[in-house]
């Protein structure tokens, strides 16, 4: 299996974990994020994952790589999801075995930090207002087409 | 300029502009109307061409092409009639605006300068069915880059109900004004790959890059912008970043570029990385993953 996959399915981590058990090992850290059901003040009924996969499984695969080089770390997988998800559900799983407890700590809040900021995987989170936009993009996209709205007005007041 | 009017002291119909838009380009394998010369589309470039000699200037666009998002930001006629070819966009317009008389203009012609529209339109008999360019390769009447007069309407729509659908054949049948084109490869047309490149090599001094064949994948906002999730183009553009800034002309793309980063045949790669034929581009807005 990959170290790092992305998946449609629901993630199941008492499947996955099986792979990281290694009788040199004594220490595990798993870390799982899940879809919370607000952002910045918006209450939010769900979210969209997309992603470009053929980069993010090649950059995955380098994170954790890192990890288990910077750290020491004996093994370690991710595992992402891709496509519509609910409250609640499990959105990433990162999991480190390695010889002692500090060393899968550090590891896996490494890997999913980078996974934050490195892969090429988007996130449209859906309101509770009907209203969705993509994280970390819409603020700076709505300024232009407010600009546009005032141009068009403009034209139109001299029409 | 003395020029007497030709039709005997009546006014000439007001000249509306039609770009024909809607073909669907299978010899080039990618929508003409989008292809870049000198980093405009050729459908911004037919538009630009047309303006100044015309009321008010149309893309003719077929049924189904009315939210692609090059042809949306310019007024459109859309086809009343389908697999008819480009007669199909001219019966659309003449019934639009059935006083007006048309210029005319396919957008798959690069060479095409002011002059040669703008002599056209100096040429035009108001009094004929139509003014058009003898071409300068067989000797026929050249109808894609020509001005039809309200008068053409009628015989127009006989003859498609005749069956027949050639709007060079019909002009050649027709009391149609013809005149030299004054460069005989202004009209060349480019409907292959290979014809594009042959007309980028005439039109480009050598110490500019070629034209290159590049896919662009789109994903998340700048996927919804575009309207589409990838597309094969023909770009001169030298690096990513040259690209990007030909794409956001045709896009209502929001994100400026320092936002983005670019990836190259699914690799990261810098923004003045050059652009090779056959690469496959990636603009990656701002991640959220996790």
């Amino acid at each position: 299996m990959p170290a790092f996959q992305f998946t449609r399915t629901p993630i199941l981590p008492e499947q996955l974990r099986a792979a990281l058990a290694d009788p040199a090992c004594g220490g595990y850290c798993a870390f799982e994020g899940w879809v919370r059901d607000s952002n910045e003040g918006q209450p939010v009924r769900g979210l969209e994952y997309e992603a470009f996969e053929a980069l993010g499984v090649r950059e995955g695969e380098r994170i954790l790589a890192e990890a288990m080089e910077r750290f020491g770390a004996a093994h370690a997988l991710c595992v992402h999801r891709l496509g519509a998800l609910a409250v609640g559900e499990l959105a990433v799983w990162v999991a480190v075995s390695a010889a002692h407890r500090d060393e899968a700590f550090r590891a896996c809040r490494y890997i999913i930090d980078e996974v934050k900021h490195r892969l090429p995987i988007w996130k449209k989170e859906h309101y509770l207002s009907g209203e969705s936009g993509w994280v970390n993009c819409e603020r700076c996209a709505t300024a232009p087409k407010q600009a546009e709205r005032e141009e068009a007005r403009h034209v139109h007041d001299h029409a | 300029m003395s020029a007497e009017p030709r039709n005997g002291g009546r006014v000439p119909a007001p000249l509306l502009g039609l770009v024909l838009a809607g073909g669907r380009s299978t010899r080039m394998r990618t929508d003409k109307a989008a292809l870049l010369y000198a980093g405009r589309s050729q459908l911004e470039r037919a538009m630009e061409l047309i303006a100044p000699h015309v009321q008010r200037a149309y893309v003719s666009v077929r049924a189904d092409q009315g939210q692609d998002p090059l042809r949306a930001r310019f007024p459109q006629i859309r086809d009343l009639q389908d697999n008819l070819g480009p007669i199909a966009g001219l019966l659309a317009a003449q019934a639009a605006h059935p006083q007006a008389a048309w210029l005319v203009l396919a957008c798959d012609l690069p060479l095409l300068d002011a002059a040669t529209l703008a002599h056209l339109v100096r040429c035009r008999a108001p009094e004929r069915c139509a003014t058009a360019y003898r071409s300068s390769h067989d000797g026929l009447p050249e109808p894609l880059c020509a001005i039809w007069e309200p008068r053409s309407a009628a015989p127009l729509t006989a003859y498609v109900t005749r069956g027949r659908q050639c709007p060079r054949r019909f002009l050649l049948g027709a009391d149609t004004y013809l005149i030299d084109e004054p460069d005989p490869h202004a009209l060349d047309n480019v409907n292959t790959p290979e014809e594009y490149r042959s007309v980028m090599s005439a039109l480009l001094p050598e110490s500019t890059s070629n034209p290159k064949h590049i896919t662009v994948q789109y994903y998340a906002l700048l996927r919804e912008q575009a309207g589409r999730r990838d597309e094969a183009l023909v770009t001169q553009a030298r690096t990513a970043a040259e690209l990007y800034t030909e794409l956001a002309r045709r896009y209502p793309f929001s994100l400026p570029q320092e936002m983005l980063r670019v990836a190259i045949n699914a690799e990261f790669r810098d923004w003045t990385a050059p652009l090779r034929d056959g690469d496959a581009v990636v603009f990656i807005p701002p991640v959220a993953g996790g």
